[in-house]
């Protein structure tokens, strides 16, 4: 069994999946739950200011997408932060962390955009000797109303300014967590940088609306005839979270800042591709609340034996991925594969053939007996045949050797050559000499 | 003392009142909208679907399992009906484990097909409690007599009436539905779903029945076709081949069509007599339901008895494996050579047979199986065809001008509900097409 043991920005914990801060965290009840059941850490619900609780809907607050058989692919929420007294979760977050010292508590806040607002929450977590505090920029609905949330996170002089401020009236780790509601992710980030940030993660919900009730006539979920926009989260949305925790993580004025991956992450494969494209730990919330809390078992021992098997260490996984995420004018032009049908495999659906004769490049044939095989002339390697194949690795994409002759342009594969030295560019540096 | 499984002799109520409904409930539960979406969910929507080209009616499965999967089963059946308006019935009795789930490329790839017979089911039983979906066209003027209300005469009876023509059909028995109502087993199509499916495909208007008018005593082909613009036949296979065994009259010796026929217009199954030890000798789907009835029925032993061995069977594997399940022992590989017993039968004897090249041959060794009844199940045969109708190999081949005929009846295709349904649309088809030329 490999070392699961995770180091971020100083917070210890048995292994790198925490729960994000959302309902699974709200009350001590939960949270203790989750740590008999494995996980390593948690980031308790968003507290926010002193004063009368916030009050949510009494409707439905979730709203769902559904792949075969009801498998939950996307959930949207329009839950607020905790509805809770503050007194309430400060004395049961102190409780918890005395009882659980191994495992890593972190506090979401979320309170006005004034200093002393800050100021004041920040003195008031002192005592719960809780590891860090996560800054809620990124919940896109409800709070964004009343200029919090991703309100802030959407505007990168506010992410720099409250943390500056949470930095100096804390010594406490201090987490950004970044909306993906924006343009690029970039900016916000290089926000939370220049304030002071140990870390930022990312990515919170994305405004959404799940669907429509068609016989109401109002968006969904549905409170009394009408609906408001929520945020979207489960795996559906863990492409978009990849690509903005990589951007992160390649980008030279952040690079190496420590990155909590959140977004989708459902099983140890998803959590494996986020720390490998620069995450230090991850967070998951929807995996949890579609399945309980003890799916946290599957992603440890899955992690654990893929790090045995690549004999590598969890640091030694973090960022892997990185330097392979490039420009697209960086990719190789002359690297030409096409796809191949293993007909052992092949249960002759013929959507591969649907797919590629209606909407691509008319390079599958399909023969006497259904059977079905690439026409290398055609294809230009698009890997639409094998994204629509219902069998796993039944259609491969093989790559061409170099010197052999590709049928579909009539050239030899050749050297590395990309976008930037290619003759059609007008830009190109080849041209430019 | 009530009877039992151990009385001898062919009595009735061998078991309890609850035990016969519960054996003569539904052999397989209609799915319910969870079950059916999860099952549709499976169909990958193939191209050129395997299953539609194994359909004899070639319905659009994927289209109609997709609409299942979003939700809209009336559009479903509508797919369903458009192809065969008997698609009700043909979900309960296909043998789709040799049709469209035998191709199904889940059963290539996982060895489960989808569902595709449960979930026709499952779209026409909904879509058939909203009425009948098809309308008829402007009326033409052109009549047409069906003979016979069994599966051809019905869909070539509503693909006429769609296209506007008015049809009578003739019916020989008292009820209209042919094998449907007759001839398959009673815990597949419960609750007189054969007759409902009749009267709601007779809804759409245009088509009289005359029940009683039977081909030949009643009826004439030479006075239909001088009466009518066309003739469709689909008078199925009303005779019954024989056992070519000694002692073949002896009481208790029965045809399983009859016997079928008989429990299906039973109004009360208690009071069905059945035998203690029975023995169907046959194996196609008759022996299997004749068999599977009895031992419902509470016979204590019941044996088919193949002459050859178990891949030449015409009933499906999944048939078979059903007969087992309910306790009918299956012999193979042996052929009735007399019937034992003074007046009455008292057993069977058979010989071994072995199949060769040269057919089959009777082995000297032999053995008997007690017996009280005996149902014979060795196939039926074409009675009662016009004279000018010309046959082939048992089945009509050749018809003069004006006169079509499909089903079990005609040359061409499998013994079939489905096949029969479709040779009775396409029939229509080509009799439309040649009065609207006229």
């Amino acid at each position: 069994m490999a070392d699961l043991t995770s180091n971020f920005i100083g917070i210890k914990s048995p292994n790198p999946f925490w729960l994000a801060s959302a309902p699974p965290t709200d009350k001590k009840y939960n949270v203790e739950r989750a740590y008999e059941a494995g996980w390593g850490g948690v980031v308790w619900k968003t507290l926010g200011a002193e004063g009368p609780p916030i009050v949510n809907v009494s409707g439905p607050r979730y709203g769902a997408i559904f792949g075969a058989d009801r498998r939950l692919l996307g959930l949207n929420n329009i839950e607020l932060i905790t509805d809770r007294p503050l007194e309430i979760n400060l004395r049961e977050i102190k409780e918890v962390k005395r009882k659980w010292r191994d495992r890593a508590l972190v506090i979401s806040l979320m309170v006005p955009c004034e200093e002393e607002h800050w100021k004041a929450i920040l003195s008031q977590i002192e005592d719960t000797e809780a590891d860090g505090v996560e800054l809620n920029f990124g919940c896109p609905h409800g709070m964004a109303e009343r200029g919090m949330g991703s309100a802030v996170g959407q505007v990168p002089e506010y992410i720099e300014m409250v943390t500056r401020w949470v930095k100096q009236y804390s010594r406490m780790p201090c987490i950004v967590k970044l909306t993906p509601n924006i343009t690029s992710i970039l900016p916000p980030a290089m926000a939370a940088h220049r304030g002071g940030a140990d870390a930022v993660s990312l990515i919170n919900t994305i405004k959404s609306i799940t669907n429509v009730d068609l016989d109401n006539f109002s968006p969904f979920p549905m409170i009394d005839g009408q609906g408001s926009h929520g945020g979207y989260c489960g795996p559906a949305v863990k492409p978009i979270a990849l690509n903005m925790v990589g951007e992160i993580a390649r980008f030279p004025e952040t690079r190496g800042m420590p990155i909590s991956g959140i977004g989708g992450v459902t099983t140890w494969r998803d959590a494996a591709e986020f720390l490998a494209m620069g995450a230090g730990n991850v967070q998951v919330c929807t995996a949890a609340m579609t399945y309980g809390f003890k799916v946290v078992q599957e992603m440890i021992s899955g992690l654990s034996a893929y790090l045995d098997e690549k004999e590598m260490t969890l640091d030694q996984l973090v960022g892997r991925a990185v330097p392979n995420f490039v420009e697209w004018q960086n990719l190789n032009l002359n690297y030409v594969t096409k796809a191949h049908i293993n007909q052992d495999d092949c249960i002759k659906c013929g959507r591969c053939y649907a797919a590629c004769e209606d909407t691509s490049h008319q390079a599958i044939a399909m023969g006497p007996g259904r059977v079905f095989t690439v026409k290398d002339e055609e294809c230009v390697a698009c890997n639409l045949c094998v994204n629509v194949c219902p069998v796993e690795d039944c259609i491969t994409m093989v790559p061409m050797a170099k010197g052999t002759l590709d049928p579909r342009t009539g050239r030899n594969v050749g050297d590395y050559a990309d976008w930037t030295t290619h003759p059609n560019n007008p830009m190109s540096s080849a041209a430019a000499e | 003392m009530p009877n039992s499984p151990l009385t001898p002799g062919i009595v009735p109520a061998r078991l309890s009142r609850d035990a016969i409904a519960r054996n003569f409930s539904d052999h397989e539960p209609p799915f319910d909208q969870h079950e059916a979406r999860v099952a549709a969910d499976r169909c990958y929507f193939c191209h050129d679907a395997p299953c539609m080209t194994a359909c004899p009616t070639e319905i659009d499965i994927p289209l109609f399992i997709r609409q299942i999967a979003t939700g809209t089963p009336e559009a479903a059946a509508k797919t369903i009906w458009s192809q065969n308006i008997l698609g009700g019935i043909c979900a309960r009795v296909c043998p789709t484990e040799t049709l469209c789930e035998e191709v199904c490329v889940r059963e290539t790839a996982e060895g489960k097909p989808v569902e595709i017979g449960r979930l026709q089911r499952y779209a026409t039983d909904i879509a058939m409690e909203k009425g009948h979906p098809f309308t008829r066209a402007p009326a033409t003027g052109k009549r047409v007599a069906v003979v016979g209300a069994g599966p051809a005469g019905l869909a070539c009876a509503h693909r006429l009436a769609m296209k506007g023509h008015e049809v009578t059909v003739y019916e020989r028995r008292a009820k209209a539905g042919g094998l449907n109502e007759y001839g398959i087993a009673s815990y597949k199509a419960t609750g007189g779903f054969a007759a409902r499916e009749v009267e709601w495909l007779l809804s759409i208007g245009g088509i009289s029945l005359q029940l009683g008018a039977a081909l030949g005593r009643d009826i004439t082909l030479d006075q239909l076709r001088a009466d009518y613009d066309a003739v469709f036949l689909g008078i199925g296979l009303q005779g019954v081949n024989a056992l070519r065994a000694e002692g073949e009259d002896k009481q208790g010796v029965a045809n399983a069509v009859d016997f079928i026929a008989e429990l299906r217009q039973s109004p009360d199954l208690m009071g069905l007599a059945v035998g203690r030890d029975v023995v169907v000798v046959g194996g196609g789907m008759t022996a299997v339901d004749a068999a599977v009835q009895a031992k419902l029925l509470g016979a204590e032993n019941v044996t088919i008895v193949y002459r050859r061995g178990q891949e030449k069977m015409s009933a499906s594997t999944h048939e078979q494996e059903h007969a087992v399940q309910a306790g009918v022992r299956i012999i193979h590989n042996a052929a009735p050579l007399r019937v034992l017993g003074n007046g009455r039968i008292e057993g069977v004897e058979f010989a071994y047979t072995q199949d060769g090249p040269d057919g089959l041959v009777l082995l000297p060794e032999t053995f008997q199986l007690k017996a009280d009844q005996l149902f014979k199940a060795i196939g039926q045969t074409l009675t009662g065809a016009p004279e000018a109708a010309e046959q082939k190999g048992g089945k009509i081949s050749g018809l003069p001008a004006k006169v079509w005929a499909g089903g079990d009846c005609a040359a061409g295709g499998e013994d079939l509900t489905v096949t029969a349904v479709a040779e009775g649309r396409d029939a229509a088809e080509a009799i439309h097409g040649q009065l609207a030329a006229q």
